[in-house]
């Protein structure tokens, strides 16, 4: 209903904040793009470049990129550059996994498979799954699908079960070979195991950690590539129809063009994930204890929901907050320049209570305090440090401004 | 002075953000996410959401939304619900600026350190002599918004500002156009905002969806059945048509509705006349409630003469009957443009 004003043309500069005003402790979102990544796609997009379906020299030129990225990024996954499926993200990746190996299955046996998934994992696999009637399997305090107890929860004709490697919410590990191993074991080897390992991959070697999986989803800009681009890895063998019909690339199972310069750009970004992971996994994971042991020595009622840290990735600090409520603390957080997240957001950008939370069972009173505080590669102490004053300074504020509340507003109706 | 302002998209509030940037005030816009479901056109859906974004990025100030859809479900939808099935006539706008946008938000505002709250409200503040402060009718009559405002207390009104209330709609789009925004000719918002789709069906569909609706049968005062109606929850005092009586006739309206018998009784309207009103829930909570006032009993109705004893209205000349659920606002005779508080009719059947 509203009339368009003429469209401005901004310059990119005009979005950028103030360098050095931002403390950034929201990298599950999304992170800066790493130094490797922008010199490629930079150096690609620079220069005029071929479709890499074609067949004169610029095109074969495309496609020898595409190849040598396709090799990287099989490398960072141990797998065949041919079960390399490049995708416009980790949703879709996410849904060409759970609809394209239901339909697959349907189609070879005549009977749609059931799918099931964790409870906690993304909306990419959950509405996917919901949409096509599964199952959703529960996990325990810590967010964790237990190996043991889920044959419990599998009907023995499930066709494909989607457990994400690492949870982005609050950053507990599965331990996707046992899981690898239950699945088989409860199935006759029937069910293909999925994991979404976005929030993993710049902190787990999928190589060994995803060893057993038979798909897995990559997404480009949680490890320092651009938005807009990921994978599906998909093993030799495993059914999978395509969801996007055309000109047949990715071997048939995603057609359109390739976004070259962002999956060069990607591959990039992995192999510089790769080579210093060890490394990074320390420094920041020091980085996000320093932050959350100075939060608890500063405040009371600072609960951190998954405690025992060796179970989640390295870069997660996820906390409950006694006596505030997370989209008041996010606002004055930001007003502040330090950028963290809440729960999911809507398409409006409002914050609802975490579906993660509520499967992990936690009361809705402490869920209404919770605030996700994410470290990445290029995190520093400065940023550690600053964000324990601006929390703590944000935190007594608000508890000053509502004395005795410690929970959201309860309103009595009528 | 640091200033929240509650923009829903429209062109009211899209003007009351200007304004207060043009005043000189450090402005951040917010759009609350009141409801999650399906109403697309009402005041809280992405579209709205969207608009006031982007006013608010074309006026150079920070935006972002809250959600309050939880309270708003427990403060207003549900109520509403249960008023329906209880035979009442609820106004949800009332309720939410109740519960919603003069408390919850409000209370956020102050603990957020802001110093004000300013609504795109047609309405208007006046201190008076004795520093008190008061709710006053806006300036264009026509769209005058004091009647679902009445419950706001003093101390929010010291911190509440509504820019618009001294303009005439007219003047509002025009300024809107002037600055080039782009809600400048969006149709103003409907009634009842979590409610998607054409008026009438949509409250049926809507309550239907949610509560049993129960079919009522119509009778005269002499007891015989003249007409039939679908759903006695939607039947309200005072109400002429809809009601399956046959036309010709002189006009019927409803004079009585017994919830509990399912039965409808249309009278004339002498009948629906009235010296009393029975009410509950007064507000806001400081002011005393005794004397002459000038009583409006909708959101554009003539007020007209009573006193206030206790909690009864006693009307200077006998007048309509007020469908209970509905609010009482009340103006000071002295001040015809100030508003003391406001009331809800209370039922007479229990």
């Amino acid at each position: 209903m509203s009339t368009a004003p003429a469209a401005v043309q901004r310059t990119v500069a005009s979005y950028l904040v103030t360098p050095g005003s931002t403390v950034y402790l929201d990298h599950a979102a999304t992170g800066p793009v790493r130094a490797e990544a922008l010199a490629a796609l930079q150096g690609w997009l620079a220069e005029l470049r071929g479709n890499p379906s074609g067949t004169h020299h610029l095109a074969r030129s495309a496609r020898r990129a595409l190849d040598d990225a396709r090799d990287v990024l099989a490398d960072a996954l141990g797998c065949g550059p041919g079960d390399l499926v490049f995708t416009g993200g980790g949703t879709e990746a996410d849904n060409l996994a759970v609809f394209g190996v239901a339909e697959a299955m349907a189609a070879r046996t005549g009977r749609a498979p059931v799918v099931a998934c964790s409870a906690v994992e993304h909306h990419a696999v959950l509405e996917p799954v919901h949409a096509l009637g599964g199952v959703v399997i529960p996990v325990d305090a810590c967010g964790r699908v237990d190996p043991d107890r889920l044959a419990e929860h599998l009907p023995a004709d499930t066709g494909l079960v989607s457990v994400m490697a690492a949870n982005n919410e609050v950053g507990t590990v599965n331990d996707l070979a046992a899981l690898t191993a239950a699945v088989a074991a409860h199935t006759d080897g029937r069910a293909r195991l999925h994991t979404d390992a976005v929030a993993a991959f710049p902190w787990l070697d999928l190589r060994q950690a995803a060893a057993g999986v038979d798909l897995l989803t990559l997404s480009a800009h949680k490890f320092g590539g651009c938005q807009g681009v990921g994978l599906l890895m998909v093993r030799p063998g495993v059914p999978l129809r395509a969801r996007l019909l055309g000109g047949g690339q990715e071997r048939d199972r995603r057609s359109g063009t390739q976004n070259v310069a962002a999956i060069v750009a990607m591959a990039a970004a992995a192999a510089a994930t790769e080579a210093e992971r060890d490394a990074t996994v320390e420094r920041v994971a020091a980085l996000r204890d320093r932050f959350v042991d100075g939060l608890r020595a500063l405040l009371d009622g600072v609960e951190e929901t998954v405690a025992d840290r060796r179970l989640k990735v390295a870069g997660n600090a996820h906390v409950c907050i006694d006596g505030v409520v997370s989209e008041e603390l996010l606002f004055l957080l930001d007003r502040a320049g330090l950028c963290a997240s809440a729960a999911s957001s809507c398409a409006s950008g409002a914050i609802s209570l975490s579906h993660v939370l509520e499967a992990m069972g936690i009361e809705r009173e402490r869920g209404a305090g919770a605030v996700r505080f994410t470290f990445g590669w290029s995190s520093t102490d400065e940023d550690a440090e600053r964000a324990v004053t601006i929390v703590a300074e944000a935190v007594c504020r608000l508890r000053a401004a509502r004395p005795g509340r410690a929970t959201r507003p309860a309103f009595v109706a009528g | 002075m640091r200033v929240m302002v509650a923009m829903s998209g429209g062109v009211d509030s899209s003007v009351t953000a200007a304004l207060c940037r043009q005043a000189g005030h450090e402005v951040v816009g917010v759009t609350l996410k009141l409801w999650g479901g399906e109403s697309d056109r009402g005041c809280c859906s992405v579209a709205d959401v969207d608009d006031a974004r982007r006013v608010a990025d074309q006026l150079g100030i920070d935006h972002h939304v809250f959600n309050y859809s939880e309270e708003f479900d427990a403060a207003v939808v549900s109520p509403y619900l249960r008023a329906h099935e209880a035979g009442l006539t609820p106004n949800p706008c009332i309720e939410c600026n109740r519960a919603i946008k003069f408390d919850a938000l409000h209370q956020r505002a102050l603990a957020l350190g802001f110093d004000a709250v300013a609504t795109g409200h047609h309405a208007r503040i006046v201190t008076r002599a004795d520093g008190s402060r008061r709710l006053r009718r806006g300036a264009d009559r026509a769209k005058d918004q004091s009647y679902v405002l009445y419950m706001i207390g003093e101390q929010v009104l010291a911190s509440t500002m509504f820019p618009v209330g001294d303009l005439d709609k007219g003047e509002v789009r025009r300024l809107a156009a002037e600055l080039g925004l782009r809600t400048a000719v969006k149709p103003d918002s409907q009634d009842v905002c979590f409610i998607a789709g054409e008026r009438s069906r949509a409250r049926e569909t809507f309550l239907g969806d949610r509560i049993g609706l129960r079919p009522a049968r119509v009778l005269d005062a002499t007891g015989v059945e003249v007409g039939r109606v679908p759903a006695i929850e939607l039947v309200t005092i005072g109400q002429r048509k809809g009601l399956g009586l046959g036309g010709g006739a002189a006009p019927r309206y409803v004079v009585d509705i017994d919830h509990r018998a399912a039965v409808v009784t249309v009278g004339e309207q002498a009948d629906l006349l009235t010296d009393t009103v029975a009410l509950q829930r007064f507000a806001p909570s400081e002011r005393t409630w005794r004397g002459a006032v000038l009583a409006q009993c909708s959101a554009h109705g003539e007020p007209q003469p009573a006193m206030l004893d206790g909690m009864v209205l006693r009307w200077d000349r006998p007048t309509k009957r007020v469908a209970p659920g509905q609010s009482v606002v009340f103006f000071d005779p002295a001040a015809p443009d100030e508003v003391i508080g406001g009331a809800v009719a209370a039922a007479l059947r229990a």
